[in-house]
């Protein structure tokens, strides 16, 4: 993204960023939520918006850093296409979280935490997603998936590549 | 469920979904458009209607169907199928669908027993309101509380009845919030906050989620009250960002509220101003604590400092605040309507009124309940939970998450009360309640939230950032089957010193997971260290899976499962693990039929 160097991108770049900036005053009690905003635009916090974040507000970049990387929510990463959260939380780690987890991993050829080689997707794992009755669960994307076993974890990323989305 | 809904069209039918988190998880959007399809094609007139989380969430998706004489039934498990077929039996020939029924007014059901020791305070609207409509919310008596108060009472009176009440933080703590008011209420200035802490984040409960999903008016009206009580005119709610659907709920319930004057100025013709604002957390765990949630709400990193001054003399802005949980709000608006005596009716001496739990883990019934305090451990885990799930033996239960403990089976009498639990070494805490059987290793569950707890310390201080990192590697340790003569004594000193150091409640409780696992369970610990023995059969350096010659038919379907190719063998001859190459993932184990494959 930051490779683009036509004037004219670059400036719709900003596009999102400007619509953002205009809805707050830029004071320290708004800098979670422009960050939040950043992130839902851009799908992670992009170094060059930071700056320009700083340049605007006055806000000191180390202020800046120093809570876009306290907070989990943030990533100054871009993830994958599809971003898998598994929750390991108590109830789906009493379930067997973890060896989804692995065997998530081993199925896609990442750590957690990491983006497959073809960008499809990202393995971040969260603590409790608020449906223990079906632990273990994930959700990629926007659909949950309850009741995991390693093996039904597997078939469900096999899906995707299949191109069944299930 | 649902009872006195104004707007219901007479004669005719009614289908409600359950679409709390747990709901739409499960599928409730489908089944949703699935009653929305049958429903528009029919010339049967039919409200189609949502709700939130009814509590039993092992049943979900939910589906509750009012006939015309007002007699309500629900359905568990419904499937987009299903819903077709729930439509023409029962809807179109007048026929319900038994078999399906879960919970009915007229009728017993082999589900009755997960309501009957419930009692329901905090979650009244919960699953018999659309938490969307204000309308609903008002026929079911929101907002005629601090309509009484702010016309009938002074702000001392809200608070002496509050004190009378006896209600306690639900939060975590159990401080009584009467007084944390009337210390509010007492500090100087103009200008006052209200914060609510709907920060959650114990992982594996999801209480105050439910609350704010299915009742969203309670927690504003809550608020509001305190408001009035302390002599504050602005409110933040500060939620998890994780929960979004409880926080388009809330600003869908703020603005219904400011549509018709109940927040604002001059609120109901009187001179009480109040607004409320929410601010999304952006994950970290030790913004729950309360100095950090300030920090947050503020736009800084969120670290706790040292108390005093307390939030009540210094807090948001560095003006006087006070800061309650969501379930603490939503219970105040009872207190007020109907007395504190009613409140206190339920409970014991010292923990009055009911206490929801988010029931999970190895639980057959797991889901939302609301018990009254005093109520024994028991009566909630197999009268209203049905026992484990898997049907093996109840080894414990977690309360209080990361700063709570695990309570043993042998200690299944104790009662719900702040005080009884905290005898144990757990805490109430805001309401996990996690159950585990056998198959669970209690070092590993040590582990576990150590692990949490050494990833969300802040780093401010020397003992939680760093003791709760050699604590972690010492458990790691163990469970790897690398634990030394000594470990448990250095465990043991590690923990006191951090209780004792830490700055805030994050250190202060780290150690009680390990604490307590290793006072009703030291001996597995020991097994570990010992004997390089897991008793569970769960730490992954401790067991080898096997295959039982005798019983092993030779079907080759383990070796197909295997993602390592691990195990041989030729078609009907007893096959063989190789456990050099073993992961122990355990495919194998869960894709025989012959229970031929073991642990040791
Ligand atoms: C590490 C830590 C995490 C906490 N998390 C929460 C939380 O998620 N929700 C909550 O209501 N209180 C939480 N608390 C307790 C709050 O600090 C505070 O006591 C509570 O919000 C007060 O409300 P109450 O009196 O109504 O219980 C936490 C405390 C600590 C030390
Ligand atoms: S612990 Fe996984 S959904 Fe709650």
């Amino acid at each position: 993204m930051s490779n683009k160097c036509c004037c004219n991108e670059r400036s719709h770049y900003f596009d999102k960023f400007d619509e953002i900036m205009a809805k707050y005053e830029g004071k320290e009690a708004d800098l979670i939520p422009i960050l939040q905003n950043i992130q839902e635009a851009y799908g992670y916090l992009p170094q060059d918006i930071l700056d320009e974040l700083c340049n605007r507000t006055g806000l000191h970049p180390s202020q800046v850093m120093g809570v876009a990387t306290f907070y989990s929510q943030f990533r100054l990463k871009p993830t994958g296409e599809n971003l898998i959260k598994l929750c390991f939380g108590t109830a789906c780690h009493v379930n067997g979280a973890e060896k989804v987890a692995e065997a998530l991993a081993d199925e896609l050829k990442i750590e957690v935490g990491g983006t497959t080689e073809d960008g499809r997707f990202t393995l971040e794992t969260v603590a409790c997603l608020g449906c223990c009755s079906l632990a273990p669960v994930m959700m990629i994307g926007d659909e949950t998936y309850g009741r995991l076993t390693p093996d039904k974890a597997r078939k469900i990323i096999r899906g995707f590549y299949e191109n069944r989305g299930e | 469920m649902r009872i006195g809904v104004s707007n219901m069209g007479k004669g005719e039918y009614k289908i409600i979904v359950g679409l709390g988190s747990c709901g739409i998880a499960a599928g409730g959007n489908k089944v949703y458009e699935a009653f929305k399809e049958v429903v528009g094609k029919s010339d049967v007139p039919v409200t189609l209607d949502e709700t939130g989380c009814m509590g039993m969430c092992y049943k979900e998706v939910l589906v509750e169907v009012i006939d015309p004489d007002g007699k309500s039934m629900i359905y568990g498990e419904v499937t987009p199928e299903k819903a077709n077929k729930i439509f023409e039996s029962h809807v179109i020939e007048g026929k319900p669908v038994v078999e399906w029924i879960v919970k009915a007014d007229d009728m017993q059901t082999s589900e009755d027993s997960f309501f009957n020791k419930q009692m329901r305070i905090v979650l009244r609207r919960c699953g018999a309101i659309n938490p969307e409509s204000i309308d609903e919310a008002i026929a079911m008596d929101a907002y005629k509380a601090i309509e009484k108060a702010i016309k009938t009472m002074t702000p001392e009176q809200v608070i002496e009845e509050v004190l009378n009440s006896g209600l306690r933080g639900r939060g975590g703590a159990g401080f009584p919030t009467g007084m944390k008011w009337k210390f509010a209420r007492a500090s100087e200035g103009t200008k006052k906050y209200i914060v609510c802490n709907a920060d959650e984040g114990d992982p594996g409960a999801f209480m105050d989620r439910s609350v704010l999903e299915g009742d969203p008016h309670a927690v504003i009206e809550g608020m509001m009250i305190a408001g009035y009580a302390i002599g504050a005119d602005e409110g933040y709610i500060y939620a998890r960002a994780e929960y979004p659907l409880a926080i388009k709920r809330l600003k869908i319930a703020i603005k219904a509220a400011e549509e018709r004057g109940l927040l604002g100025k001059n609120i109901l013709g009187t001179d009480f101003n109040f607004k409320i604002k929410i601010k999304e957390g952006a994950g970290a765990f030790v913004c729950g604590e309360e100095t950090a949630l300030l920090a947050s709400i503020e736009g800084k990193r969120g670290m706790p400092r040292m108390r005093p001054p307390f939030p009540a003399v210094k807090g948001l802005f560095d003006k006087p605040t006070n800061i309650n949980n969501v379930e603490t709000y939503a219970n105040v608006p009872y207190i007020i309507l109907n007395g504190a005596s009613e409140f206190a009716k339920y409970g014991t001496e010292k923990s009055k009124g009911t206490k929801v739990f988010a029931l999970a883990g190895k639980i057959a019934k797991g889901g939302l309940v609301e018990v009254p305090m005093g109520i024994p451990l028991k009566e909630i885990i197999y009268d209203i939970g049905g026992g484990t799930s898997s049907g093996k033996k109840f080894k414990a239960v977690q309360m209080g998450g990361p700063s709570g403990g695990c309570i043993p089976a042998d200690l299944i009498d104790t009662i719900i009360d702040y005080d009884s639990v905290n005898q144990t070494g757990a805490i109430m805490g805001s309401g996990g309640m996690v159950v585990m059987d056998e198959d669970n290793c209690m070092v590993d569950i040590a582990r576990f939230f150590l692990t949490f707890t050494q990833k969300e310390s802040c780093g401010k201080c020397t003992f939680c950032r760093i003791g709760t990192k050699r604590m972690l590697e010492i458990l790691e340790r163990i469970t790897k089957g690398e634990g030394k003569e000594g470990d448990i004594e250095l465990l043991e000193e590690l923990c006191e010193n951090i209780k004792k150091n830490s700055l805030c409640g994050l250190g202060q409780t780290a150690p009680n997971p390990v604490l307590t696992t290793l006072k009703y369970f030291r001996h597995e610990y020991e097994a570990h260290i010992r004997d390089k023995k897991c008793p569970a059969k769960q730490c992954k350096a401790l067991i080898e899976y096997k295959v039982v010659e005798d019983k092993c038919k030779g079907c080759t379907a383990c070796s197909r499962v295997c993602p390592v190719k691990a195990i041989s063998g030729e078609v009907k001859k007893p096959h063989k693990i190789d456990s050099s190459i073993c992961t122990k993932c355990g495919a194998c184990m869960a894709t025989c039929k012959f229970d031929a494959i073991i642990v040791e």
